[in-house]
């Protein structure tokens, strides 16, 4: 048996796992600390910031949090299969678009329930359609008119729908051409 | 239900850490960033565009902050489309968000997605400085 497949096959107590996630944040503590070293309020600014994000954010992971059980109980693989899977047609591509613009919440919330999905059938190029759109934000339309102008504004925003949906077909054909 | 519940609340916690370090890591270099954005534009039409969508790729920070970000370059004297290509790559790329977006979309679709999101970040912005001019 080869070092690979040893390291495929040892299994290791649940409880002693750390995840990838935990180590990462283990890992910015320990930057924090040694840069707290160096510049004592920038690390302080940071924290608060960090803290403040994450309050903010709190309510709309609740949200996922309940959509997320909801997917669970109700949306069943073949009914994601159908309307965001291989062969939802169209209608996927419309149905990704409309979601992407108006479900709210930033991505990074999202991909918890976008993972779900994709467990459940939805394809890679739906999926970046659905993020890509999440550029459409309406209630942000008055700044973006405020500093770039009412024109920019609308034709950006056409630009990022339409492009979108070549932007999901060229995600599409890079991952299934790597999985392959 | 409970099944429902627990799988939900399993993703949930696991989401949790990665999401608190990427957010220690946005807060600490975003400001240090946030003084060099105006210094790092040449004025070149062909090198900006490029240098404001790679700054937009490292940056993040809700929409909102990209736009008002991409209101202060453009008072600067930094053109406009540059200024796109900044806010385009701020909003649509995240390469601090990749180790989470890897986690639960896979590594292979964070990276190509990101990969082709730069690069329609400087289409979208020649598309519309270009639709502009007509007007």
């Amino acid at each position: 048996m080869n070092k690979k497949n040893i390291k495929n096959n040892t299994k290791y107590p649940e409880g002693k796992k750390i995840s990838g996630g935990m180590k990462f944040f283990l890992f910015m503590i320990f930057i924090y600390f040694i840069v707290y070293l160096f510049s004592k309020y920038l690390i302080i600014d940071a924290l608060a910031n960090t803290v403040m994000t994450f309050i903010k954010i709190l309510p709309t992971l609740g949200l996922v949090f309940i959509i997320m059980i909801i997917s669970n109980l109700y949306i069943k693989k073949g009914k994601i299969q159908k309307h965001l899977g291989y062969e939802s047609g169209l209608r996927g591509w419309i149905f990704a678009i409309l979601a992407g613009i108006f479900i709210a919440g930033a991505p990074y919330i999202l991909f918890p329930l976008l993972g779900d999905l994709k467990k459940q059938g939805m394809k890679d190029s739906l999926m970046a359609v659905f993020l890509y759109n999440r550029n459409v934000k309406i209630p942000f339309f008055p700044i973006s008119i405020l500093y770039f102008g009412l024109a920019y504004t609308i034709i950006i925003s056409l630009l990022i729908v339409i492009l979108s949906v070549f932007n999901g077909i060229l995600v599409g054909k890079m991952t299934s051409r790597i999985k392959t | 239900m409970k099944e429902a519940i627990l799988k939900s609340l399993k993703n949930i916690l696991v989401s949790i850490p990665i999401m608190f370090g990427i957010l220690m890591l946005i807060n600490l270099i975003n400001p240090i960033l946030s003084n060099y954005y105006s210094k790092i534009f040449t004025d070149n039409f062909f090198l900006d565009p490029l240098i404001g969508a790679i700054a937009g790729s490292i940056s993040f920070g809700i929409p909102i902050t990209a736009y008002i970000a991409g209101g202060e370059l453009l008072e600067d004297g930094v053109s406009l489309l540059a200024v796109t290509a900044f806010v385009m790559s701020w909003t649509t790329v995240g390469v601090a968000m990749i180790p989470l977006e890897s986690k639960f979309l896979g590594r292979r679709f964070a990276l190509s997605r990101n990969f082709v999101n730069f690069f329609f970040a400087l289409i979208i912005s020649v598309l519309t400085i270009s639709i502009l001019k007509l007007f």
